[in-house]
């Protein structure tokens, strides 16, 4: 059975339709790259995926683990193994990283019917992953996101996802705003991360996050539908003849209204 | 903590040990004020001469003000002469008479906050005959307080014991002058608590239980009087983190704390009076008077207050560092949600020479709320060396709420330091996702950004109260997110 089924969906936000029948299926164990230019949609899709409000699915179906996903509130769906690693992380001051992880994970071990760490627990767990993020520990006593660089919001999203263990991963242009080396740690955690029960989407504009995280399909985005499908070349060939070479333009007009 | 838990669900799980009820007091006092009004209310609790002349002297001083309009709150007129100033035992009959009577939404609070079924009832102001028995489990208290020589009770209690202490203390701190609310209490006072902890002695408990029980009928005017002698130490819990049933408008309180040399008095309060419904309707108007005068040389008060009652709280809890080398302190919660109003702060008056004070002010506006911090530091011309840091900050939830800052510094000496640190931030939409996406539900998800930003506060507060709170804030903002 897919783990996702997305049929037909469309979206709006405010009065504009943003997607415009996206149909996609994700197997457990896949890796589907979404690409395509600025206001294609590739971020609404993410934040559909995730339940986000303030997009209105008008039409369509989305079936997660054989349960309709769009029926279902956003914690719901975390709590049932959905992961957003978000394009801009969230700043929550007071809130320590650690007491903010923690609270999360035990919230989904709870839903799975788990028993909840102590904190001596999660601290073990906590200090294993940070190890593969190659992250500071001292990230972990600061609050959320709060004062952190770009970089360090990226590799905080992963490092969640490497303590959450989703089932679906979105990952949300994790590669916008890092320079080569956070984009080869962030690269190396996600890599970590895959397996034969997992599945991931990694929306990206560009070619370049894909060398590291090469994936199983590549589906190019525009003007809210798939236009084109395929296997991880058909990044490399957009890398060559870019957007215009698929007859893409970049959705400007779309931009301008976002 | 727990074991006074247990004596309490033990007194409370026992069968009413006197079967039948007399109904001694019917509300004698009619409505309204006059100086018969304040004789009667003396003489019915057999005062000394002395204290009859003090509460008619506040009396006739009353009569010559006027209500303050300076605060950031609006309410209709109080009409004065249509209060009951004296009603002991407060009558039940209008009250519900039973736990099914009572508002569910209210009962499920209760049960929110972990509230223990026998004190339902009784804080939902059920009127059974007596759910249990409160002088009994006050007396356990006490004995164990008496062998150290520290003397707690209600205040008429100590006006009949200990006369001599009282008179001494009463209005040493608030006079009868102070101010509007606090002239008509002093005039028209109930009851309320005296406590006196002989030198060298800390006390050995927070004085919270007793208080939990005790304090339900103290009524709106209550008055409320800590000594600590010379190197005693004592730290009190007023109020309870369950929402009173009290159908009472106003309460016009005032707390007196008084800190010799070297003596310690930390002062807890979590407030949670019935704040009016979502449509701002009803709820208690809360002008309370708190101060305390650290008399003594490295004398400390502490006041940690958590406000999330009340549909108006007009509340400024204030030390006067009078002693070298002593210190005030302020920790503050204060919540406006639906139509609440709140208007608090406090006043640090720096007087003797290398005083501290600290001020940490957080304050919380969601759906109507307008929130107001009001500050006064002053460090007069005697105070060398003075030191005061301030710290206000707001946090906003929605767009229909406000928050007010009146910070008022006055310095007239030099070699001072103050500063003044303040911030404003709002709980966003994509904040709640955020945490959402991550499995955590809108309420915990802003019970956790309001305790983090709280945090600074509830550290001051003893544990278990810590805990309380935290809780009551959550069920507090309930609904006002999304």
């Amino acid at each position: 059975m897919s783990l996702l089924e997305i049929k037909d969906l469309h979206a709006k936000v405010a009065d504009r339709e943003i997607l415009k029948g996206i149909s996609l299926t994700i197997n457990p164990g896949e890796v589907h790259a979404i690409m395509g230019p600025n206001g294609s949609g590739k971020s609404t899709l993410a934040q559909v995926l995730a339940g986000r409000e303030l997009y209105v699915v008008t039409a369509g179906q989305v079936i997660y683990d054989g349960k309709d996903l769009l029926e279902m509130s956003p914690e719901d769906r975390a709590r049932e193994g959905i992961f957003l690693a978000f394009q801009y992380p969230v700043e929550i001051p007071g809130v320590s990283n650690m007491y903010f992880l923690k609270a999360a994970l035990n919230t989904i071990r709870k839903h799975r019917g788990l028993e909840e760490y102590d904190a001596m627990d999660f601290l073990n767990l906590v200090r294993e992953k940070m190890k593969l993020m190659e992250m500071d520990q001292t990230l972990l006593n600061r609050p959320v996101n709060t004062g952190f660089s770009g970089g360090e919001k990226k590799r905080n999203e992963i490092f969640q996802m490497a303590v959450l263990e989703p089932r679906l991963a979105v990952l949300d242009e994790t590669d916008s705003g890092l320079d080569i080396d956070a984009l080869r740690t962030v690269a190396g955690g996600v890599n970590a991360l895959r397996g034969p029960e997992r599945a991931m989407i990694v929306v990206t504009h560009y070619q370049r996050l894909l060398n590291y995280i090469v994936p199983d399909f590549v589906h190019v985005l525009s003007q809210g539908r798939i236009v084109k499908s395929g296997g991880k070349e058909l990044a490399l060939e957009l890398e060559e003849s870019g957007y215009a070479g698929l007859g893409i333009e970049d959705d400007e007009e779309a931009v301008a209204r976002v | 903590m727990s074991d006074s838990t247990n004596t309490i669900e033990t007194f409370a799980n026992q069968e009413y040990k006197w079967g039948f009820v007399t109904d001694i007091e019917a509300d004698a006092i009619p409505r309204g004020l006059s100086e018969d009004v304040v004789r009667l209310i003396s003489a019915k609790k057999n005062e000394p001469e002395w204290l009859l002349e003090w509460r008619l002297k506040a009396y006739r001083h009353w009569l010559t003000l006027t209500e303050p309009t300076w605060a950031n709150i609006h309410y209709p007129k109080i009409d004065y002469n249509d209060i009951i100033y004296y009603s002991s035992p407060k009558s039940k009959k209008d009250g519900p008479k039973s736990l099914d009577e009572v508002d569910p939404e209210l009962l499920k609070t209760y049960e929110k906050l972990g509230i223990p079924l026998a004190e339902r009832a009784i804080l939902a102001g059920v009127a059974v005959d007596a759910v249990f028995d409160s002088v009994s489990v006050a007396t356990t208290f006490k004995e164990k307080l008496k062998a150290q020589g520290i003397i707690f009770g209600s205040f008429s209690e100590a006006v009949q014991e200990h006369p001599d202490l009282v008179r001494k203390y009463l209005g040493s701190v608030v006079p009868t002058s102070d101010n509007f609310f606090a002239a008509l209490n002093s005039a028209v006072f109930s009851d309320g608590s005296f406590c006196y902890v002989p030198k060298g002695v800390r006390c050995p408990m927070e004085l919270s239980t007793y208080f939990r029980i005790n304090a339900k009928d103290t009524g709106q005017f209550e008055r409320t009087l800590i000594v600590a002698d010379e190197g005693a130490y004592v730290s009190y819990l007023e109020g309870c983190t369950a929402p009173m049933r009290d159908t009472n408008q106003l309460h016009a309180a005032v707390v007196e704390l008084v800190a010799l040399d070297n003596a310690q008095i930390k002062y807890s309060t979590v407030q949670n009076w019935y704040p009016g419904d979502k449509d701002g309707k009803g709820g208690i108007y809360n002008f309370v008077t708190k101060r305390g005068a650290c008399r003594g040389v490295n004398s400390k008060i502490s006041w940690t207050q958590v406000e999330t009652g009340s549909a108006i709280t007009w509340k400024y809890p204030s030390c006067l560092l009078i002693g070298d080398n002593s210190v005030g302190e302020f920790y503050s919660v204060a919540l406006a949600n639906n139509w609440q109003q709140a208007d608090t702060g406090t006043k640090m008056i720096h007087i003797g020479k290398n005083t501290t004070s600290t001020i940490v002010s957080k304050g919380i506006s969601a759906g109507h709320g307008q929130n107001t911090y009001r500050g006064g530091v002053k460090i007069l011309k005697s105070a060398t060396g003075a030191r005061n840091y301030s710290q206000c900050d707001s946090l906003l939830l929605g767009d229909q709420c406000g928050a007010h800052t009146f910070p008022y510094l006055e310095v007239k000496n030099t070699s001072s330091q103050v500063e003044h640190e303040a911030s404003t931030s709002k709980i966003g939409e994509d904040q709640i996702f955020y945490c959402r996406q991550r499995g955590i539900s809108t309420e915990d998800a802003v019970s956790m950004i309001v305790h983090g930003f709280c945090k600074e506060v509830f550290r001051e507060l003893p544990m278990e109260f810590a805990v309380e709170a935290q809780k009551l804030l959550g069920v507090s903002l309930e609904g006002s997110v999304g």
